[in-house]
């Protein structure tokens, strides 16, 4: 499993280590039951303090994607996978909608959102 | 969460020096790094805790005992690096291990002679021939050996080059996989801290400053660089320190996203812990 760290990136650390593993469970890189490494384990491996990997996890667990097991470990939940595409794309669905009413009031055509979106996917 | 140290209302007067209600906890677990200038207080604030230097009042506990009372009880479970050296530059590390076996019941010398492989050290070389990343590298190896659960250190990584910083924060790192570790560690060299330390206590003229995880303190506070006219518009509960140099402003601010929603101008980096520092003592309110 990666996990890139940027220390530069405006996006906190914590942060960063949540949406990565989130992205690992959505696409099933990690499944359903697999163990996470520990808090301290993955601390140290990325070398970074303890706080923030506690950060990372608690947040994952609040959104149900991990549940910890008090002395055994940390294990990715049994949330269904339809279920959180289905977050997703509404979450998705939010931002375009952001950017359609940015456009109409700033007359940026739709053509162009287009052609916008086909660039910012092909630098991917 | 437990704490493996607690210290409450810490005074210490000396001529010229006043160390004043010094707080600090440190959780099971958890690395806190103690940051300040020369001569702010961190070395008396770690050795008041080993009770090297008498405390004149408040209150130090350690595993919940007290430091002064329980000292025999309590030293066995820490390791201590100070900056003097307590043991001879004549000796090789294998006369250490045969001193100190009758120091410490709990002294294991295989656990030792680990540590020294592990550093690469030689085993019958007089440690004043090391280099100062080897010297310091024995230092942690003979704290470690006696299987602490509190280690303390001050500044253990000045002097070193950044390959030997790395080494020991390595070190740091795997001594704190067990949850019933903690460590103290001072250091005016920030950076190292800013990775790996859970809090960081920043002392600044014996009196302590702030306590805070490092992602509040990396994650939250911000420094804003603006002009003179803009700096103007500034409410003074909104920032908490400036510094005027010759072409801008610098403000801490302590949450930087906050501090966008209300004011649109100058550009905020994240604070570093020492730009943090800086702001912090050389700056006005």
């Amino acid at each position: 499993m990666n996990i890139i760290i940027s220390n530069s990136s405006n996006v906190p650390i914590y942060e960063q280590i949540k949406e990565q593993i989130k992205s690992k469970i959505i696409s099933n890189e990690l499944k359903v039951g697999e163990m996470l490494p520990s808090i301290r384990s993955l601390a140290k491996d990325l070398r970074i303090s303890v706080i923030t990997t506690k950060n990372a996890y608690e947040q994952l667990e609040k959104e149900g994607y991990v549940e910890t097991i008090p002395a055994k470990g940390t294990y990715v939940a049994n949330k269904n996978v339809e279920i959180i595409r289905e977050e997703q794309l509404q979450k998705v669905e939010q931002l375009i909608d952001t950017v359609v009413n940015i456009a109409r009031v700033s007359n940026i055509s739709k053509d162009e959102i287009k052609s916008m979106l086909d660039i910012l996917y092909e630098e991917e | 969460m437990e704490n493996s140290l607690e210290v409450k209302n810490l005074c210490k007067k000396y001529n010229g020096f006043e160390l004043k209600n010094v707080n600090l906890s440190l959780p099971k677990g958890m690395i806190m790094g103690l940051i300040g200038e020369n001569g702010a207080g961190k070395t008396t604030t770690i050795k008041s805790i080993l009770n090297v230097i008498k405390r004149d009042s408040g209150e130090i506990n350690i595993f919940g005992l007290d430091n002064i009372k329980d000292e025999k009880k309590i030293k066995s479970d820490i390791g201590v690096v100070l900056d003097d050296s307590f043991l001879s530059e004549y000796l090789t590390p294998k006369d250490i291990s045969k001193i100190m076996k009758n120091f410490y019941k709990t002294w294991d010398e295989n656990l030792y002679f680990q540590y020294i492989e592990k550093f690469k050290l030689p085993q019958n070389k007089i440690s004043k021939e090391f280099s100062s990343g080897m010297k310091m590298k024995l230092k942690i190896a003979t704290a470690l050996a006696h299987k602490p659960k509190l280690l303390v250190l001050d500044e253990p990584t000045s002097g070193l080059d950044p390959i030997a910083r790395n080494e020991i924060l390595d070190i740091f790192q795997e001594f704190i996989q067990d949850e019933e570790h903690s460590i103290l560690v001072s250091s005016h060299i920030t950076s190292d801290l800013e990775h790996i330390a859970d809090y960081i206590t920043f002392i600044n003229e014996g009196e302590i400053v702030f306590t805070k995880t490092r992602d509040e303190l990396l994650e939250e506070y911000g420094v804003l660089k603006c002009a003179e006219e803009e700096f103007k518009k500034l409410d003074k509960k909104d920032y908490i320190k400036f510094k005027k140099n010759k072409y801008e402003y610098e403000v801490l601010v302590e949450n930087k996203n906050e501090f966008r929603k209300k004011y649109d101008f100058g550009v905020i980096d994240r604070a570093s812990i020492e730009s943090i520092m800086l702001i912090y003592i050389k700056g006005e309110k």
